[in-house]
């Protein structure tokens, strides 16, 4: 009886470790962008806003509405759950946008300080004056 | 005679409280509409150089340990 009551212990062990590894090898397997989200950036159709989040560059498609709508509350979670102390949600989202505007890709839409969608091309991005 | 009108009133205070119960259960329901916009632009946003130069590494972090969301 003891032999059986440790039997599915011992699998129930089992199956945590394997959960635990998967949880762990799960942050690396994700850290990549969707493909149509990538499409989408290429493409042009969506971009880097001032504010942290990513706009329509041109009129979305349900589709490219529907990535972007999911990526920014993604992002705002984030911006929420990241904030260090004594600063706001938008100022951290601004810095953030500050820094992904920079690293947006020669082709990749961006929004300029006047709200103009500009092309990335090889020379620095038009940034708002307060980003770092 | 008594008894008919004790009942009487038991069966009025039973509809009086069903009817309140029915009200706040629906006063209890609250409707929440998604958004059919998506999240404004704001560019008026208060921020201060120090501050700035105080997230911007955070941030970078930040990018770096979501990078499928940015």
């Amino acid at each position: 009886m003891s032999m059986k009551m440790w039997k599915p212990t011992g699998l129930a062990m089992a199956a945590m470790a394997a959960t635990a590894a998967v949880a762990l090898m799960v942050p690396s397997a994700m850290a990549q962008r969707d493909p149509a989200y990538e499409a989408a950036r290429a493409a042009g159709q969506v971009g880097e806003q001032p504010d942290g989040y990513l706009g329509y560059a041109s009129t979305p498609t349900p589709a490219v509405r529907a990535i972007v709508d999911d990526i920014n509350i993604k992002r705002k979670a984030a911006y929420t759950s990241g904030a260090p102390g004594g600063s706001t949600v938008e100022q951290f989202a601004f810095v953030t946008g500050c820094n992904l505007i920079n690293k947006t890709k020669p082709g990749e839409k961006y929004m300029a300080p006047d709200r103009s969608w500009k092309t990335r091309d090889g020379g620095a991005p038009v940034r708002d004056s307060r980003c770092p | 005679m008594k008894t008919t009108r004790d009942e009487a009133r038991r069966q009025t205070i039973g509809r009086c409280l069903a009817v309140m119960i029915g009200a706040a259960a629906l006063a209890g329901c609250v409707q929440i509409e998604t958004p059919d916009k998506p999240i404004e632009i704001n560019l008026n946003i208060n921020i201060k150089q120090e501050i700035v130069y105080r997230l911007d590494g955070d941030a970078k972090k930040l990018i770096e340990q979501n990078s499928e969301i940015f």
